[in-house]
């Protein structure tokens, strides 16, 4: 794929014809579209909540408060609990880090023994795993509770980090299946001839040499696993809900009177580990995105 | 590189060590769970998977209940219409970012940023900008236009396009990105050629521009139909569901058949018909795919 951040040509020179106020013009208004929500949800989450009654869900709070930000960390309610929605933050957090670990590990050897030690099967076994990847997973839902549970990690951390590693694996293959291909060969090959095993060559050439694609798996997982909500909710139970989870029962909750700035600080708190990651990551965030899709 | 010289067959048994986490996913999870669960759709499983055959009775009890049936219909409404609209819309969105135009990371990064936050966050977000009593309704009504009517989650006809709004929202600056990258990966000179015949840009477009990214086109709508068909935690998040049925899908209908009502059977038939749509899609696909790769 060529790549998609660089644009072609010389830079274009500023002018203030027709057709440019019409292109931006139109840019703008969509990205305002884009921002809308984001505006409205930090605006929301700053106002008291007799400001939101009265006023409109746009306007900037008259005055700032930081009320709801505390209250949606600490206090807000679950059901019988309500310790906020840091419960839900250091689940996730538990939830992601040997996820992430775990899943980048596994896939990464996988899409190494894919390239360079080809065994019989091998192929048929990554054809599998890529349509695989298309199936449902209302269909492996209950299956994968059985083994969850005669593993006897049903409704545990580590049956969803499990999880996660499993139905993870299929894109992360294929990641560094494709990466690991476009290396030149003849570094492994020199290295065989000089001694190097399966995992010599793995730790001391294939790692070192990857580490772009490392980050780009990393980014996809951590922010595909943090957002992910379907096995949070089928495969752990209330107290280890991660914070998607979590998240949801405390807006979508019937009881009490609706705090809908406490919601939306709630809200933003759980988007804002994925935005972060967005940020800072840039171009590796569309490249990982990219290479996870157009391959699919 | 690949062949296993009978010598060295114990060489490459740290490869096939190192692959049987891929080859337990692949064959237990993937093969396995979903031979598993068409076969125990055609059970009576209550509380729990029995082997109780009853043949076609629980697809027959499906496709007569009216919850699935609308489950269904919705599914075809918000497919064809988020189809349709993802591609249009990032195809025009990448075609206003390809004309060379200033700012294009700021553009980008804002038109993609909702991708990469969950379902659950741009659901609750949608919900409350949606809100009748606070959101756009409101605000527009205390501008003046006081019979301003504009509440589509409580609707149970326009539901749709409320979730539709947050779908769109969340996923087409990723089409964008995907589309972008397929522009760009077009020979400047078929540009050149186009412009020095007097052909209008609209029309190189059209004709010649999109008719060459076929690829783009096909891996994108097989990404969204993918997407749509699991489409569940937006739902969740945003309408439940709601108002009444109005707005349930497949994978809700599973979720709350297999770990809510504690009637597994039609959890299993209700998941292998998601299999058998996901099938629809993929197969003609797949065909088109190796089709065109034998023709060169």
């Amino acid at each position: 794929m060529v790549d998609a951040t660089n644009p072609r040509g010389a830079k274009p020179k500023p002018r203030f014809s027709g057709r440019n106020i019409m292109l931006y013009g139109t840019l703008i208004v969509i990205c305002m579209y884009y921002i809308l929500p984001l505006w409205v949800m930090v605006m929301t989450s700053t106002k008291g909540m007799p400001e939101i009654r009265l006023g409109n869900i746009f306007s900037p709070p008259v005055e700032i408060t930081f009320q709801p930000w505390v209250k949606a960390w600490a206090e807000a309610c679950t059901g019988l609990n309500c310790d906020g929605l840091s419960r839900g933050f250091f689940n996730s957090v538990r939830i992601l880090i040997p996820s992430v670990i775990l899943s980048i590990a596994v896939a990464s050897v996988n899409g190494y023994a894919l390239v360079n030690w080809r065994f019989k099967g091998s192929d048929i076994f990554f054809t599998i795993l890529i349509f695989g990847s298309f199936i449902p997973y209302q269909v492996m839902l209950y299956p994968m509770v059985i083994i969850l549970r005669e593993l006897g990690i049903y409704g545990t951390l580590w049956g969803l980090v499990l999880v996660h590693t499993i139905f993870g694996m299929p894109i992360l293959t294929l990641l560094f299946r494709n990466y690991f291909s476009s290396l030149p060969e003849e570094l492994f090959k020199a290295a065989r001839v000089d001694g190097a095993g399966f995992w010599g060559i793995f730790f001391k050439i294939m790692v070192p040499m990857s580490l772009p694609i490392f980050v780009v798996a990393l980014i996809l997982q951590v922010t595909g696993i943090w957002n992910d909500f379907l096995f949070g909710v089928v495969f752990t139970k209330p107290d280890t809900y991660p914070m998607t989870v979590q998240l949801n029962n405390i807006v979508n909750s019937v009881q009490g009177i609706k705090e809908y700035n406490v919601n939306m600080a709630a809200t933003l708190l759980t988007g804002l580990v994925p935005l972060v990651i967005y940020f800072i990551s840039g171009k590796l965030f569309v490249r990982g995105i990219a290479a996870g899709a157009v391959k699919g | 590189m690949s062949e296993t010289k009978p010598l060295r067959l114990l060489r490459n048994v740290n490869a096939k060590l190192a692959a049987i986490p891929m080859v337990l996913t692949a064959l237990v999870v993937f093969v396995g769970g979903t031979v598993w669960t068409v076969f125990y759709s055609f059970t009576d499983s209550k509380l729990l998977p029995k082997m109780k055959f009853v043949g076609f009775a629980q697809y027959d009890r499906l496709w007569h209940n009216s919850r699935w049936l609308i489950s269904i219909e919705n599914l075809a409404i918000l497919g064809t219409l988020s189809l349709v609209l993802t591609i249009s819309l990032g195809f025009i969105l990448a075609v206003l970012m390809d004309q060379k135009i200033r700012f294009e990371d700021t553009f980008r990064s804002i038109m993609l940023f909702p991708f990469a936050l969950s379902f659950i966050v741009t659901g609750l977000v949608w919900q409350w900008i949606l809100n009748p009593d606070f959101g756009i309704q409101s605000v527009i009504r205390s501008i003046g236009w006081t019979t301003f009517e504009f509440n589509p989650l409580n609707n149970p006809s326009l539901v749709l396009y409320g979730l539709l709004i947050a779908g769109l929202w969340q996923g087409t600056g990723f089409v964008m990105c995907l589309m972008l990258a397929g522009l760009r990966g077009i020979d400047e000179d078929i540009w050149k050629a186009a412009r020095v015949d007097g052909i209008p840009t609209w029309k190189t477009y059209i004709f010649v521009v999109i008719p060459m990214m076929r690829p783009v086109f096909i891996t994108t709508l097989v990404i969204a139909a993918a997407g749509v068909i699991k489409l569940y935690d937006l739902v969740v998040a945003q309408t439940s569901g709601g108002p009444g049925n109005a707005s349930q899908v497949p994978a809700m209908y599973v979720y709350d058949y297999m770990f809510q009502a504690q009637n597994l059977g039609q959890g299993f038939a209700a998941s292998t018909m998601m299999l058998v749509t996901v099938l629809i899609v993929l197969i003609p696909w797949a065909y088109l795919e190796f089709g065109s790769k034998k023709h060169g």
